[in-house]
């Protein structure tokens, strides 16, 4: 009986460890390629310099149309860039703020504990002027089934012909991953921003870079969470082994 | 009595509070059998899970703010900025998952040994009410960080009591708060998701008081003869049940560590948005079975009407099993269809995550009334014409002659 339990239980931890941490689902018909990402497994991190590779990315293109509302610049501290450079960086951004004591809202430059300003006033004109809300990025990779995967696939999903029984309204872009026509235009391209680290700029490698990079965003705790799991796993092993040895030691008086 | 009896301080207390004897009558000496098997261990794993549902619940309730339009990011805010605020919110959200593992099991522990039996028909019963209370909680406390998921949960599960005659639409109106689900619904929703876990600590221990009234079963599911079979609650208990919360606990942190949103939606990480259904609205794992239950009968009040009774059913479970016989050890026929109910539970489960399309749909109502027929005509028929295995004498001397003979035999061969 016991040795059941222990197998069982020793085997529902082995499952977990060998299962993603992201579950991969079904997502409709859409086509999501599966991508082996750093912060994988049990043991994965995230992998700094590709953080850094997607921020370019981030302020370079998809900060036109996106929000990133629990981003603040101060988080950039935790991938590794100095008090300094995120105060620079703050600093190239407008926030508007406000009242005043005159009752006026006025624009002042960016300090690190501001949060990421939205490109647009509000989600009616964001959708005006889209077509459609570009949703807010913030939590995305684990807002869709298939989680990163699932944006990887949808910004490289713009090359397929769309299948015979749909038609794509003019203004629209059939997505092989959402499997429908979106109003986001293709968005990833060779060398759309040149790496300093010497990585290869190909669609692909920006792909996963600005994926990484807004998983980082909605699971900034992942490294911790991981370390502290692994330390805390080790520490109930011990406990629970000394638990056992005791029981066994103390039930060994009662006859059965 | 315990050496902690003849502590002066204790003594003064106790003479004026006996709440010393009452730990160590209950705490210490209880008298326990001692054959009980791992299986037991669920009782005491699930009110660990509680008190840890309860501890997360109030330092997450310190940070989280009741209203439409800022729930999801007040949860969000503690996720990245309260020192430890995931693991908080991780723990509690995988903690309801494995309370739910652990009170099923528990449940079916019960069914299996038939601790529901006379006398404890009334602890089974607390227990019923219980699993009732956890439900709600559940629910409610689904609908709190107000994602996609939770919105529309709320809004399908309220809408039930549309069902109801005459003033249902009123009812649905009254508990909304408003003409739809909204800010009014959250706010209340979180209010009773408080107060609920400490109506559930009430039940336990009228629960825990009724099961030292009658004393514990055990798996042979025969009275407890004298001294000679019981064992005192501590030590023995206590390391065994420590032990237990020790291995739960590898399960439970695996998750929170390791997979924290592998048991959630990710429709839950996309605010609420009443103006955009999503493609399929499916419960958490745990409502998965009853789920489709209620979507068996295509109509609305019926429905709703046997996903309640198949809750409700198992009150009367110590009255629909006519055998004399507990533990279905000694009763062949009846343990074959109490695995084949196992298997339609689990049927059931599945099908709820499926859409209620195509050959879902016949396989859920043939699952459905599989269920029914379990308790409704199953269980009486067999407990009435089944023959029994001829029972141990005592839970100390678990000898019995025939079998010994059998066993004996078999071995000659
Ligand atoms: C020109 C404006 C624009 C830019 C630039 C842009 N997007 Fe979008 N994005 C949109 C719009 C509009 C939608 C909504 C599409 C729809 O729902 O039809 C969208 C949707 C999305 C979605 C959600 C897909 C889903 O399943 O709903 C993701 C993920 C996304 N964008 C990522 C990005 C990333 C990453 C970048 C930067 C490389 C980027 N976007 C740049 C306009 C933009
Ligand atoms: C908050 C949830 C619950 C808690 C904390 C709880 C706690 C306990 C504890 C500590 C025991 C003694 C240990 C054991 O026998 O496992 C027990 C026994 C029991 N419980 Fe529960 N329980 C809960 C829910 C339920 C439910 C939902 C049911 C049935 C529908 C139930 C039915 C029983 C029965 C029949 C026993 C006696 C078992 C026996 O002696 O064989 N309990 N419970």
């Amino acid at each position: 009986m016991l040795r059941k339990i222990l197998i069982a239980t020793l085997g529902a931890a082995g499952l977990l460890a060998a299962a993603p941490a992201q579950p991969v689902q079904a997502a409709g018909a859409g086509h999501i390629e599966h991508v082996n990402w750093s912060f994988e497994g049990v043991f994965g991190t995230f992998d700094q310099d590709q953080l850094h590779r997607g921020w370019q990315i981030w302020t370079g293109y998809c900060a036109m149309c996106h929000s990133l509302d629990y981003f603040a610049f101060r988080n950039l501290e935790q991938i590794g860039f100095s008090e300094e450079e995120v105060k620079e960086i703050a600093a190239e951004y407008t926030i508007t703020d406000g009242p005043d004591d005159t009752g006026e809202m006025f624009d002042r430059e960016g300090i690190p504990a501001d949060y990421w300003p939205s490109p647009y006033a509000n989600d009616e004109e964001a959708t005006y002027i889209n077509g459609a809300l570009p949703p807010d990025l913030s939590v995305i990779t684990k807002g869709r089934a298939g989680g990163p995967d699932y944006v990887y696939s949808y910004l490289l999903g713009f090359d397929d012909e769309p299948p015979e029984d749909q038609t794509v309204p003019a203004g629209s872009y059939w997505n092989s991953a959402a499997h429908m026509s979106v109003k986001m235009p293709p968005q990833i391209f060779e060398e759309m921003v040149i790496y300093e680290d010497g990585t290869k700029e190909t669609p692909e490698q920006h792909a996963k870079d600005i994926t990484a990079f807004l998983h980082w965003v909605a699971e900034p705790h992942l490294d911790e969470r991981k370390g502290t799991g692994i330390v805390t796993m080790l520490f109930l092993l011990v406990l629970t082994a000394l638990l056992y040895a005791l029981k066994k030691q103390i039930w060994s008086r009662v006859e059965h | 009595m315990s050496a902690m009896m003849d502590n002066k301080i204790v003594k003064w207390v106790d003479s004026r509070l006996p709440i010393f004897s009452l730990m160590d009558e209950h705490g210490i000496e209880y008298p326990t059998p001692k054959n009980l098997n791992y299986w037991w261990n669920f009782g005491s794993l699930a009110a660990f899970v509680l008190i840890v549902m309860v501890a997360t619940g109030i330092f997450l309730a310190m940070h989280y703010v009741p209203h439409g339009d800022m729930a999801f990011a007040s949860i969000e805010r503690l996720m990245r900025e309260v020192d430890y605020g995931w693991l908080l919110r991780y723990a509690h959200a995988n903690g309801a998952s494995m309370f739910f593992l652990v009170v099923y099991i528990h449940i079916f522990r019960g069914l299996y040994y038939g601790s529901y039996a006379k006398p404890r028909e009334l602890l089974w019963i607390i227990g019923v009410v219980i699993m009732l209370a956890m439900m709600a909680t559940a629910f409610m406390g689904y609908v709190l960080p107000w994602g996609q998921m939770s919105f529309w949960a709320a809004k399908v599960i309220t809408s039930m009591f549309s069902a109801v005659p005459i003033f249902g639409e009123d009812l649905v109106v009254w508990i909304w708060g408003g003409f739809s689900v909204g800010s009014p619904t959250l706010t209340r929703f979180f209010s009773l998701h408080y107060l609920l876990p400490f109506l559930i600590l009430a039940l336990v221990f009228l629960h825990v008081w009724a099961l030292h009234t009658t004393k514990s079963n055990n798996p042979l599911g025969i009275d407890i003869k004298g001294p000679q079979d019981t064992i005192p609650f501590h030590p023995y208990y206590t390391i065994k049940d420590l032990y237990g919360i020790g291995v739960l606990m590898m399960l439970f942190m695996g998750f929170v560590f390791f997979a924290p949103n592998y048991l959630g939606h990710p429709d839950n990480y996309v605010p609420a948005n009443p103006m955009v259904t999503p493609p399929h609205i499916v419960p958490e794992w745990y409502f998965l079975p009853f789920y489709t239950v209620l979507r068996a009968i295509d109509n609305k009040l019926l429905g709703v009407i046997a996903m309640f009774a198949s809750v409700l059913i198992l009150i009367a479970v110590p009255w629909l099993d006519r055998s004399k016989v507990r533990s279905l050890s000694f009763r062949p026929i009846m343990k074959i269809f109490f695995w084949l109910f196992v298997l339609d539970t689990l049927i059931l489960g599945y099908i709820g995550a499926m859409p209620a399309e195509g050959i879902w749909i016949p396989l859920g109502q043939a699952s459905t009334a599989y269920y029914f027929l379990h308790f409704l005509v199953i269980l009486p028929l067999v407990s009435m014409y089944e023959k029994p295995r001829p029972l141990p004498e005592s839970i100390s001397n678990p000898v019995v002659k025939d079998t010994q003979d059998q066993a004996a035999a078999t071995e000659a061969k």
